[in-house]
């Protein structure tokens, strides 16, 4: 682990410092842009084109005021930009200063703004990393998990290693709810980068063993996005999932169940014992194939249920309670796709309560009764009437009731779901109506005993006002008539008069089929609806026109003396139509029938092709193949598979080893911690808990844990004292202190960067090497300083194994940078290093080596570059310079350019030679630095006393008398001359 | 999980977007905005609607579609549910949940978006969290805020996140330490047009408003338990006291929170306490339609039947009313054909009726069908089912609270009358 992490720290160390070089040079240059875009405004401030941009302007004012009221109303007004799907983007650099602030809802709202445009200003973006960085070692748990949740959430691919580094440690952090906070950052970083999936698994592997409820949910949750196949990191946990199920919050018990259930479904064998599973239903069995296989099994021996399935049906089995609709659907899912056949049944009342509640819901809830439905009947036949029609129920909710009641009839409800049926159809909402029309109509050729009432029903609405109730039963009827034509030539002849009336083209089109198919029990009218037809063919729609060719050709074959010249005459319309479906059909039908020279052998088998008895259409419900998909699912909901749809498998034949399951009893770090978080509500914990999550685990193990648990927790507590102490709340102070100690050191070390050469590539055979001080804090190990290298590769051929050799004095600590595999012509990559300079500034040799090479190069570094800023106030500033008063003190005076003296031009020229920060001074003449070095941390302060007439006294109080003399020799230098 | 949200309007203008994961461009509601145009009905929008590369899940409240966009599997009750809960807590917070409250509002639902999703997981949905990390808007304190210059953001971090009864904030003090308890049942029927109950059934509610100091731990028992047949809980009730006892043991959220849902089992027979009697006729040939109406009190144990409102969705042939109400007042729209009466109290020994003509489409044959009726009603201090709250004890705390507990029994959305 210990190797991992420092390897990983050395990569986001190296991340940052390219994220910073690149923050600061982009700083400087927008420094510049904004500085003339301020120009530009001042100049046009009438024009009225511009008015947008100059709202814009003002809140950038606003952001960069210094009172705290201006910024959080500006950011305010920004935040309302956002929302409104604005772009704000050009604000950013403004905003992002802010992030450090003290004020918490400036904060959080700057974090929203991080948020959202941190992709499209990735490098800007980068400026924020540091803070969140610090944070995240901040003794309060709630500023720690913030911090990740923002860190995390900033979607930068630089800032990869740095988000792994910090994801790994707050996975080990005490604090259970900065532990959730790592979970859900797992699938950011998933999202961000997907070649980390093997590092965050072991992540996941690890908060899987967590034993906080807090956590549980979490971690499944990215252990479904990141690895769902690796169903092995759940078998040691999967009792202490269940067990922990009832105390998990109600979102993360949707995502553990529907996990569950997948895991269930492929390490235990079927409880659905063959027989028994399909009693109720007579049409083909829908696991059937899988019975079949098991049949020999079961008689073998009696299924008996492994006793890890059974925990998992028991302590879902409460959650059925649930005021959270998604966790009784989970439950209710579970339940069927899992339990024994006669237990599932236990779900049916909570998924009619589920009913009552919103619209939205309501339809989910009942997609999935209609898929449950086809298969199981007895379910929901004592609740049919919650599936009564409601007038004022959305169309969509309608149909769906309609499908369940049409699934649920049978011989014994099925007059009470006709009369039900009855109101329906004369509903005001015409759709629903057609719709009933329809239900009618499968319940008709589902239930043999009300075929004929319900089509005397169909046929009295035959003569009903609504033009679409009649054409939707005339649509049915047609159907219905299809399975016995014998005995209803009647209604043929009913529904030909009717004929006339009808407008609907595909009522029109039904009757036309009714007719020609049935064609020689209504011998006399057929004709005539031809000859009415052949009158009105030409305003027809193109599916009545289809019709009609089909008539008049069935016609022709059975009463070709009556109907010839028709024939002829429609077909010769058609010929001509606009629509070439038409022009083909009567080509078709011309070839066929009538005969004639060229005609083939087909001419002999027209009657035979056009009146062949055709099976009557199979009127089954819409959910009928629903139920491939996994109840609950989106893709159920959509009837097709969703993108990241986990199939469910089919039970295993034999079940895997059930060993897998046990645990030995052991102390996880987590529930220590969570105990420790707990201790406030000592005693309330204890009465809830004990009513509520302990009595859920029934297994003589679990109990025996919790014992063991609470006497742990006596002497630890003794031993922690400090605990209260640690989780202290003082967000505010925190912040604040972070804001001036952090600040005033970004800013002051934007300085320019000076670029040194490392090796030229004339020398380097086409290799080329530069470096400079980055002057941030080396993460690598404090004693070190920063160095950042860019490598060029400016021959033809691409270099290879790019690393560092040996190095003088040997006992330099140098930390190299990963070696370079390959760098291709005209590329460069920027590297970090960091070397320990011990406080001198004696040169750093070292062997820069590629595969073929060897170079020998060499950092020297300037004595500013060894230090790095301190802050502290004036007080401080002189009690210690006070300290270092004697041979401690060097000073000298100088004459200063004119130019440099002012304070800020005083302050630029310091900090370009040293690596010094800022101390705020009272008085206008004197200027005061302060830092440190890096290896040894000694105090350097310089202070610069302004004289008359540019002269000025120039002090530096060290310890290390000899860096004192260079620099002030450095800094003389940098002032004197312009 | 939820990648984005939009808030999209009546006339259909998106007004709020908030993204939690990469930006999702406001194109893609360009698919829902579709199916929007082909409902008839703002509520026929389909809760699911697939696009090619997402997924929408939208739910409507108060005229305003939430509208979800999600990537890959998830349950949709999962993000029907949550978004009903943003409702809830918009609600909650702002007291209306109106396109002009969120709007005026923004940087606060922007805020409590911020804290109840984490890259589109669930985050803090309790309502007691959120209020420690955000401060509920009121008028007083938006004073101070523009005064002083303060925040609506809490100071305090929320400790109730960590702990094993993450629905009640910690440190809770009240002065008057009070309990409420209101037991609301509300009927749903269908009533054919001869006056017999084609399906009626009981289901209730007891909210509850508790200001307790410290932890109380409380119980609430009830005469007859038996009556309720399915039940779903807050969190906070221990399930297995229930099982075991009939018995509501719980640790209370802080303030008002939902305690318990039961539905009453329907082996008891409901008695609707509101009869209609009626005659609505259209003559064959005239362009008049008599339209006669009149409600009654039924078995509400002398307790008065109050708030009634009947509305009827009448015939698209009817082109106007004119009638008569015995008392309160009615509004017929020409448009949407939707007749509303507001009634008011129903007086056992004048009984309130609504009579008068239609006048139908000139030359239009009759409507072949009678329009259903709606009614909504109040009866307090009765719960239909005969529910009674035995007696409240509270453990864990010192002090004596004060205790009280109202029954109210209302129609449900469902209450209707086929007069067909």
């Amino acid at each position: 682990m210990d190797v991992g992490f420092s390897s990983l720290r050395s990569e986001a160390v190296g991340a940052v410092r390219t994220a910073m070089v690149s923050a600061e040079n982009l700083q400087l240059t927008l420094k510049a842009e904004l500085s003339q875009e301020e120009q530009a405004l001042t100049h046009i401030r009438s024009n009225p084109k511009e008015a947008h941009k100059a709202g814009n302007e003002d809140l950038k004012e606003m952001l960069e005021s210094s009172k705290e009221s201006l910024k959080l109303e500006a950011m305010k007004r920004i935040v309302g930009l956002i929302a409104k799907g604005k772009n704000a983007s050009e604000l950013f650099p403004a905003v992002v200063k802010n992030v450090a602030s003290k004020n918490i809802e400036l904060k959080k709202l700057v974090y929203v703004y991080l948020v959202r445009y941190a992709e499209e200003q990735q490098d800007l973006a980068l400026l924020s990393i540091s803070t969140f960085q610090r944070a995240l070692k901040d003794p309060n748990q709630f500023i720690r998990a913030s911090a990740l949740r923002v860190l995390s959430s900033i979607r930068v691919p630089i800032i990869v290693p740095i988000m792994m580094l910090a994801i790994k440690e707050a996975a080990a952090d005490l604090s259970p709810y900065v532990r959730k906070t790592s979970a859900h950052a797992i699938q950011k970083l998933f999202s961000l980068d997907a070649d980390q999936k093997e590092q965050l698994i072991e992540v996941i592997e690890k908060l899987l063993k967590d034993k906080s409820t807090l956590v549980a949910g979490s971690v499944v949750m990215a252990f479904e996005e990141v690895c769902p196949d690796r169903i092995d990191l759940i078998h040691k946990n999967y009792r202490k999932l269940c067990n922990l199920l009832v105390d998990v919050e109600e979102w993360g018990q949707v995502v553990i169940i529907s996990m569950l259930t997948r895991y269930a479904r492929t390490q235990f064998t079927s409880p659905w014992k063959e027989g028994a599973m399909f009693d109720e239903n007579n049409e083909k069995a829908f696991y059937e194939s899988d019975s079949e296989e098991k049949k020999g099994h079961t008689e073998e021996k009696p299924y008996i249920m492994d006793p890890d399935h059974r925990l998992l049906l028991r302590n879902t089995k409460p959650l059925l309670q649930s005021r959270n609709t998604a966790v009784v659907m989970s439950v209710a899912q579970l339940y069927w796709h899992l339990a024994p056949k006669h237990e599932v049944s236990i779900v049916t009342k909570s998924l009619v309560r589920l009913l009552r509640s919103h619209r939205e819901v309501q339809y989910i809830v009942l997609q999935n009764i209609a898929t449950m439905s086809i298969q199981r009947k007895g379910m929901f036949e004592p609740f049919m009437k919650s599936f009564y029609v409601r007038s004022t129920d959305a169309t969509h909710i309608k149909t769906l009731k309609l499908e369940i009641l049409t699934n649920l009839a049978n011989e014994a409800n099925i007059s009470t779901i006709l009369r039900e049926f009855q109101t329906y159809v004369k509903s005001q909402d015409k759709a629903f109506a057609a719709a009933t029309i329809q239900a009618i109509g499968r319940c008709a050729t589902n239930i043999s005993e009300v075929t004929d009432t319900c089509l005397n029903g169909l046929v009295l609405l035959l003569s009903n006002r609504d033009e679409t109730v009649v054409a939707e039963s005339v649509v049915v009827i047609k159907k219905l008539l299809q399975t016995q034509p014998t005995q209803h030539s009647e209604i043929i002849k009913h529904m030909a008069k009717l004929f006339d009336n009808i407008t609907v083209p595909m009522a029109r089109a039904s009757i036309l089929w009714l007719i020609g198919e049935y064609c020689e029990r209504v011998p006399k009218i057929a004709p005539d609806v031809l000859r009415k037809m052949a009158k009105s063919f030409t305003a027809e729609e193109d599916i009545v026109k289809l019709q009609t060719v089909n008539l008049a050709a069935k016609l022709y074959l059975t009463n070709s003396k009556q109907t010839k010249l028709l024939t002829q005459y429609i077909l010769n319309l058609g010929k001509y139509d606009q629509n070439y479906d038409i022009r083909d059909r009567t080509r078709f039908i011309r070839q066929l029938i009538v005969p004639s020279e060229k005609s083939g052998a087909l001419n002999k088998y027209a009657r035979r092709i056009l009146l062949a008895p055709k099976p009557a259409p199979v009127l089954e419900s819409s959910f009928k193949d629903r139920d491939r998909f996994q109840l609950g699912t989106l893709s159920h909901s959509l009837n097709s598979k969703a993108t990241g749809y986990q199939e469910l498998s089919d039970w295993p034949a034999v079940a895997p080893d059930q060993s897998v399951r046990n645990v030995e009893i052991i102390e996880a770090s987590g529930s220590d911690s969570e105990e420790e978080s707990s201790e406030s509500e000592k005693t309330s914990s204890d009465s809830g808990k004990s009513s509520s999550g302990s009595e859920q685990s029934s297994s003589e193990s679990e109990l025996e844990q919790k014992k063991k648990k609470k006497t742990k927790k006596v002497p630890q507590k003794k031993s922690k004292p400090t605990a209260a102490d640690r989780y202290s709340e003082i967000p505010a102070v925190c912040w604040s202190l972070r804001a001036s100690f952090f600040f005033p050191v970004t800013t002051s070390s934007f300085g320019p960067v000076k670029t040194y050469e490392l090796l030229h590539h004339m020398t380097g055979k086409g290799l080329a090497a530069k470096y400079h001080f980055p002057r941030q804090p080396c993460l690598y190990q404090p004693s070190m300083v920063a160095v950042q290298v860019i490598l060029s590769n400016s021959s033809d051929h691409s270099l290879e194994e790019i690393h560092i050799g040996d190095r003088s004095p040997a006992s330099l600590s140098i930390h190299c940078f990963n070696t370079i595999e390959r760098l291709e012509p005209e590329a460069s990559v920027t590297v970090s290093m960091g070397i320990d300079f011990s406080d001198s500034t004696q040169a750093a040799n070292f062997q820069l080596c590629t595969k073929e090479d060897q170079f020998s190069v060499s950092i020297q570094p300037a004595v500013g570059e060894l230090l790095m800023p301190s802050s502290m106030t004036e007080q401080d500033f002189c009690k210690e310079q006070g300290k270092l008063q004697g041979m401690n003190e060097t000073s000298a005076t100088i004459t200063m350019e004119t130019a440099n003296a002012s304070s800020q031009a005083i302050s630029k020229q310091v900090l370009s030679v040293a690596n010094v920060g800022v101390v705020s001074s009272s008085q206008n003449n004197f200027s005061r630095f302060a830092g440190r070095t890096v290896s040894s941390g000694a105090l350097v302060l310089v202070s610069l006393e302004l004289k008359e007439s540019s002269t000025a006294l120039l002090t530096i109080n060290t310890e290390k008398t000899v860096m004192a003399s260079m620099l002030l020799r450095d800094i003389k230098q940098a002032l004197t001359q312009a | 999980m939820i990648h984005s949200l939009f808030l999209v309007n009546a006339s259909g203008d998106i007004f709020l977007e908030k993204h939690w994961k990469s930006v999702v461009s406001r194109s893609v509601c360009d698919y829902f905005f579709e199916a929007q145009e082909r409902a008839t009905e703002p509520e026929n929008v389909p809760p699911v609607i697939p696009t090619p590369h997402h997924y929408l899940i939208s739910v409507l409240r108060h005229r305003i579609y939430f509208v979800a966009v999600i990537q890959s599997e998830v349950p949709p009750l999962f993000v029907i549910e949550f978004l009903h809960r943003v409702v809830d807590t918009f609600q909650d917070y702002f007291g209306v949940c109106t396109e002009a409250a969120i709007k005026d509002n923004v940087v606060v639902v922007y805020e409590l978006l911020e804290e109840m999703l984490d890259n589109g997981f669930p985050l803090a949905t309790e309502s007691n969290i959120l209020k420690e990390l955000i401060k509920p808007p009121t008028i007083l304190r938006t004073m101070v805020n523009t005064i002083t210059g303060s925040t609506n953001v809490g100071e305090q971090l929320p400790t109730g996140q960590l702990s094993v009864v993450p629905w009640r904030r910690t440190g809770v003090k009240y002065t008057n330490n009070e309990a409420y308890f209101d037991v609301v049942e509300e009927i749903d029927a269908i009533i054919d047009k001869s006056g017999s109950t084609i399906t009626a059934e009981i289901q209730g509610v007891i909210d509850a408003c508790v200001k307790l100091t410290g932890m109380p731990d409380l119980t609430l028992s009830f005469m007859n338990p038996r009556l309720l047949d399915d039940v779903s809980f807050h969190p906070c009730v221990r399930f297995k006291r229930w099982e075991a006892e009939r018995i509501l043991s719980f640790i209370p959220p802080d303030g008002n929170f939902r305690l318990l849902s039961y539905h009453v089992s329907s082996q008891n027979l409901v008695a609707i306490p509101v009869y209609v009697k009626h005659n609505i006729t259209f003559r064959e040939g005239s362009s008049q339609g008599r339209f006669d109406l009149t409600l009654g009190p039924k078995q509400t144990m002398g307790k008065a039947v109050e708030s009634v409102l009947v509305s009827s969705q009448l015939p698209r042939g009817v082109l106007n009313a004119n009638l008569n109400p015995s008392q309160g007042t009615y509004t017929f729209d020409p448009v949407t054909k939707l007749l509303s009466w507001d009634v008011g109290k129903i007086n056992p020994q004048k009984l309130p009726s609504l009579k008068g003509t239609m006048s139908l489409q000139a030359g239009a044959s009759k409507p072949d069908e009678n329009p259903t009726i709606n009614i909504q009603f109040k009866i307090q201090q009765m719960a239909i089912s005969g529910l009674k709250v035995n007696r409240l004890d509270m453990y864990g705390e010192k002090y004596k609270p004060f205790k009280g507990i109202k029954y109210m029994t209302k129609a449900g959305n469902l209450c209707q009358f086929r007069l067909h």
